[in-house]
């Protein structure tokens, strides 16, 4: 067994921070069993990826080349992974839970006859995988049970990039899996985006965002009111877009928008973690949800428990006195 | 085309859920049931494709008596028959345990197209669409919005992050897994709940399928999370809260 792995992810020509968040809880549960960190680095040119890896803190980088990973399927990283596992023997397998790991993890695991411990929030001593259960509302404690491999994914976020301390380059080699191209059963095109990109809530220094507690789209305008009393833009969980009531343009979560504005008020979000990642470095979140026990509470600064048909042109009104 | 869907019955949406006694699960007494939101997208693809181009849509579920009436919803809506494997230990069972359990019946079944939702309301592994495909051996895409039946196969638009699509090709055999929002969902009719009743339920147990429940994962125990931010609740009238709110977010917060 050799450790504890990264597997990184390139996209669009970089490793994203969510890859780097990875490589942080790797080098946490390195530090806690006394095992060394190594990344494995999938991809077809992954030369000068591999060369800014090495200085994460990291071990060792393993660049797994070769042409047919150059873009993403799943038949050709199952491959290349089991390849890679069954050369080097990984005591520890993490992932960042990107689309794309979910798209293919779980089934190089079970291949292996493992199971993915997907979407871990913290690793507690023994090791335990914490992850969410009940779209956030519970807390659930994994361990790995059988021998193996242990795979692992954890949530964007939920680790800090910055603290990969960077350190002298590590050692760069290379893993040449074999793949066939009759081995691909899937043709993957081109990603596209979905619609021409007209609001950038990215930037919005004030957002209102509502959720399923709005019941109707007829009910729009009591948040609309707030958020012009505001100056905010208006945005939204993944349900609301889904029903057409907002352009999808205006989601806010893990597939739609990331947004840090100095106060986001979140009226009528139960708070699933789709939606809280792509909100969770707001300055200031404001909760308005009749369920106190929503999971919205547990990253807001400021809540209100309650009936938001009531509680919002209350707010509007108290806003607009505060501004005068 | 012949569709098999793996639907799972999970508690309802705004269901007070509460943590069992042994901390393993949560507690099932007086807790309402609904058929998973993804599940229901899946289950409306899988109609939509056999109005189009005929065949056959077959709801597989596994979990203990209550999952019949889940499985009733789905023959409602327009699915053609059902198979219940009886289980009453799934709680037992990691994503891996499960998915072999639902292979087992999917398998007897020879479709051209398997589905399921993208991930569970209540578990949220998001991983058993992709296991499904691994036992089955078939060719697979998640996170799919549409599907569109070809000549050679099938055409589905997948969903990336932030905003992005992509366009995949699969041969059939394949299978995959649908997320939310890709259609409008419909309701059953009357003429379908009556209907419903005379369609097949096969049922079939874990046992009869072979399918062993030992764990390379587990859980261990369920809590109540950590907050992450201390909390002011701003309590009182509508309008006393809000009042409340407004002065902490211009004098503590700062940000009026």
């Amino acid at each position: 067994m050799s450790g504890i792995w990264v597997a990184l992810e390139e996209r669009n020509g970089k490793i994203g921070r969510i890859s780097w968040e990875a490589v942080a809880a790797g080098l946490k549960l390195g530090a806690q069993l006394g095992l060394p960190v190594s990344a494995v680095l999938p991809g077809a040119q992954t030369e000068a990826l591999a060369a800014e890896a090495a200085t994460k803190g990291v071990a060792k980088v393993v660049r797994m080349e070769h042409a047919l990973l150059g873009a993403y399927t799943a038949d050709a990283f199952t491959i290349a992974f089991q390849q890679f596992i069954a050369a080097e023997k990984p005591d520890y397998l993490i992932f960042p839970h990107s689309y794309q790991v979910r798209d293919y993890a779980p089934a190089l695991a079970a291949r292996l006859g493992q199971v993915l411990i997907g979407d871990v929030t913290a690793i507690g001593d023994g090791p335990v995988f914490l992850r969410q259960l009940m779209q956030g509302r519970l807390s659930g404690e994994y361990r790995h049970a059988g021998g193996g491999t242990c795979f692992v994914s954890v949530q964007s976020g939920a680790f800090r990039a910055d603290q990969t301390q960077a350190g002298a380059a590590a050692t760069v080699e290379t893993f040449s899996p074999t793949i066939d191209a009759a081995q691909i059963r899937t043709k993957p095109g081109e990603p596209f985006r979905g619609s021409a990109q007209t609001v950038d809530l990215g930037s919005a220094q004030f957002i209102v965002s509502v959720g399923r507690g709005i019941k109707e789209a007829e009910n729009l305008p009591v948040v609309q009111e707030l958020a012009a009393a505001l100056g905010a833009e208006l945005a939204a969980s993944r349900p609301i877009c889904d029903n057409g009531w907002l352009p999808i343009e205006r989601q806010v979560g893990s597939s739609g928008q990331t947004v840090a504005p100095k106060l986001y008020l979140a009226v009528g979000i139960s708070g699933a973690i789709q939606h809280l990642v792509g909100m969770k470095g707001s300055q200031c979140v404001v909760a308005i949800n009749k369920d106190a026990d929503a999971p919205i509470f547990e990253v807001a600064d400021y809540g209100i428990v309650g009936d938001l048909f009531e509680v919002v042109p209350a707010l509007t009104e108290a806003i607009k006195a505060a501004k005068q | 085309m012949k569709i098999v869907l793996a639907i799972k019955q999970v508690p309802e949406r705004d269901a007070q859920v509460h943590i069992a006694a042994d901390a393993k699960g949560i507690d099932e007494r007086e807790l309402q049931w609904a058929l998973n939101e993804s599940d229901a997208y899946a289950l409306e693809e899988a109609l939509q494709l056999k109005e189009k181009h005929g065949g056959e849509v077959v709801v597989v579920s596994a979990g203990p008596e209550r999952v019949g009436s889940t499985i009733r919803e789905a023959l409602a809506k327009g699915a053609d028959r059902g198979i219940h494997i009886e289980a009453d230990d799934l709680g037992q069972r990691d994503a891996l345990g499960v998915a072999q359990l639902l292979a087992a019946a999917i398998k007897s079944e020879s479709p051209d197209l398997t589905l399921t939702g993208l991930q569970s309301d209540d578990l949220g592994y998001g991983q058993t669409g992709v296991i499904l495909a691994e036992l089955l051996g078939l060719p697979h895409a998640s996170l799919i919005l549409h599907v569109e039946k070809t000549e050679q196969g099938l055409t589905v638009k997948r969903e990336l992050e932030e905003g992005w699509f992509q366009t995949i090709e699969l041969p059939l055999p394949a299978a995959l897994t649908i997320q939310s929002g890709g259609n409008k969902l419909r309701y059953a009719t009357l003429m379908g709940i009556k209907k419903a009743k005379t369609k097949e339920v096969r049922r079939v147990t874990a046992q009869e399928l072979g399918a062993t429940s030992e764990r390379v994962v587990t859980l261990e125990r369920i809590s109540i999370p950590q907050k992450q931010r201390s909390t002011q609740i701003l309590s009182g009238s509508p309008k006393e809260a809000a009042a409340a709110l407004a002065e902490k977010l211009k004098f503590e917060a700062r940000v009026l």
